[in-house]
């Protein structure tokens, strides 16, 4: 039975899809969320080096995962709208990019509180928190562009160029950006050195697949909304129970 | 920042939550109700517009 | 029937804009004017002691050297598109490409390279070896190009847009992050004895692929903001 993936590209059908799908990733990443923070919390033991306050990387790295994630399928999102031109692949990176923003922010905030009981300040020039924070001005850029453009069409391939240019640039910058560190021998986020224990990485797992689930539902979501408002003068918006009331 | 730092040796569990965990699950709040509010304000928005051109189309001038 | 090239082309788009540049040698000297009361700001603030000044002096210079150079950037495509010029290069037959790569060259020109020319001047008032001094020169020459060709796309983004010069640098400014760390990391190297060939073959290699991409990447863009 092949799946007729188009069918999913038009934002009439993706809306309905996109609305079944919310409740389900929704109830998941709450379900994902108290069991990794059980774990986290309540059975991985007490580091070595960094005592209680290493338990700030079950959210600190999966925030940055997803971060990262979260541009590449923006990005990847906003070259389908530019080759394809399909309307919704421009909605989706565009759905995508304040969540990406958002979990950039929680990434830096977090680190920079786990950087205050191992450095002493508040934030230290490391490599990974600096490349996080030029990612954040990266999404912080695309936002701006989409929202500066009147011209819906224009916006979303202005900005989807942009998308483009950025994640290429990614690994340049990232790239340099330790280089930068090493050779100032700035400072490095290690952990305790030896391996993790079994159970870090379990909890470390579950928030991660929490945050994806929770972006997921945010995403979905925010596409909804996104599609309500550019297709608002079409019959199938007018048809839906939610605009009737 | 002196109190801070020894408050914060003494009590690392309640650092950790409130310092990240409270503020990661504000930021979830907040971008949950960003969303929620969006969708009412977009279905508003719609509703508003169709009724509009309905009444254009009562009238006639549509 | 003379065969006109792509180079005739270039050529002659590079022509046109210095043609247009110097008839506003105004615009050209306040960028100049920008980059020395940027760079001497940073004492002002910092306070005059020689040894911290030294050292700050590469970031300074180059952090300059960027700033200035997003300030030039939105008069890159803005007359032409005011003027309907930027449509009708774009009807024509010739690869826009070529003409988008003309203007950039142009554009260094009368933005990148004066700042190449002032740069040790200033670096004189921060107390930088010879040395430092040639390293910086060279970072410069390859960096202010790439400045020059990464900014051209974001010139052509913002094309017309009310935000304008202030957006446009939000865009551009984290795409420039690693010329700014090669340019101003080569210098650090040779001030502390160490080999300064990885960080300026960085930097041409950037250069490098710069030239290759952005002409075509730029007029991409500006289909999208002309369409």
């Amino acid at each position: 039975m092949a799946i007729n993936w188009f069918k999913y590209s038009a934002p009439t059908t993706f809306y309905g899809l996109a609305g079944k799908m919310v409740p389900w990733f929704a109830a998941t990443a709450a379900v994902l969320l108290a069991a990794g923070l059980y774990l986290g919390f309540f059975v991985a033991p007490v580091d070595a080096q960094q005592g209680e306050f290493y338990r700030i990387i079950f959210i600190h790295v999966p925030t940055s995962i997803l971060s990262m994630f979260l541009y590449l399928v923006m990005a990847g999102y906003a070259a389908l709208g530019l080759i394809f031109n399909t309307r919704l692949s421009a909605m989706m990176a565009t759905a995508v990019a304040p969540t990406g923003a958002l979990f950039a922010f929680i990434s830096l905030w977090t680190g920079a509180l786990w950087g205050k009981p191992m450095w002493g300040a508040w934030w230290v020039w490391d490599a990974r928190l600096t490349s996080e924070l030029i990612l954040l001005f990266l999404y912080l850029g695309f936002i701006a562009l989409h929202a500066s453009i009147d011209d819906p069409r224009r916006a979303d391939k202005a900005a989807a160029l942009l998308a483009i240019v950025g994640s290429v640039n990614v690994p340049i910058i990232y790239f340099s950006v330790k280089w930068w560190n090493t050779l100032h021998q700035g400072s490095t986020f290690k952990f305790s050195g030896t391996s993790m224990h079994i159970v870090m990485q379990q909890a470390l797992l579950l928030m991660l697949l929490a945050c994806w689930a929770y972006a997921f539902a945010v995403v979905l979501s925010r596409v909804r909304s996104i599609i309500l408002e550019r297709e608002r003068h079409t019959t199938w918006i007018a048809e839906l129970p939610e605009v009737r009331q | 920042m002196s109190s801070l730092d020894i408050w914060m040796r003494e009590n690392p569990l309640a650092y950790v939550w409130l310092g990240s965990y409270a503020v990661a699950l504000l930021v979830f709040a907040v971008e949950i109700a960003m969303v929620r509010h969006k969708r009412k304000i977009t279905l508003q928005q719609v509703r508003l517009m169709q009724e509009a051109e309905k009444d254009q189309e009562d009238e006639g001038t549509a | 029937m003379k065969k006109s090239t792509l180079l005739d082309l270039l050529l002659l788009v590079i022509r046109r804009d210095l043609v247009l540049a110097m008839r506003r040698r105004a615009d050209v000297l306040t960028t100049l004017i920008f980059f020395v009361m940027v760079v001497s700001l940073f004492p002002l603030g910092v306070g005059p002691e020689m040894d911290m000044l030294r050292k700050m002096a590469p970031g300074v210079l180059w952090v300059a050297a960027l700033l200035s150079s997003m300030l030039s950037l939105g008069r890159l495509f803005s007359a032409d598109y005011l003027d309907g010029t930027l449509e009708q290069m774009m009807l024509a037959p010739h690869s826009l490409s070529m003409l988008v790569l003309g203007k950039m060259v142009a554009h260094w020109a009368v933005s990148g390279l004066p700042l190449v020319l002032m740069a040790p001047v200033l670096g004189l008032q921060f107390d930088m070896s010879a040395q430092a001094l040639g390293v910086l020169i060279v970072g410069l020459l390859l960096g202010t190009p790439i400045l020059s060709m990464i900014g051209a796309i974001g010139a052509a983004l913002t094309l017309g847009l009310r935000g304008g010069g202030v957006l446009l640098s939000l865009l551009v400014l984290p795409l420039c992050i690693p010329v700014l760390i090669f340019g101003a990391g080569a210098v650090d190297a040779v001030t502390s004895g160490l080999s300064v060939v990885s960080h300026l073959s960085l930097l041409g290699a950037l250069m490098m692929v710069a030239l290759v991409f952005t002409p075509w990447v730029t007029a991409q863009a500006l289909r999208i903001s002309m369409e």
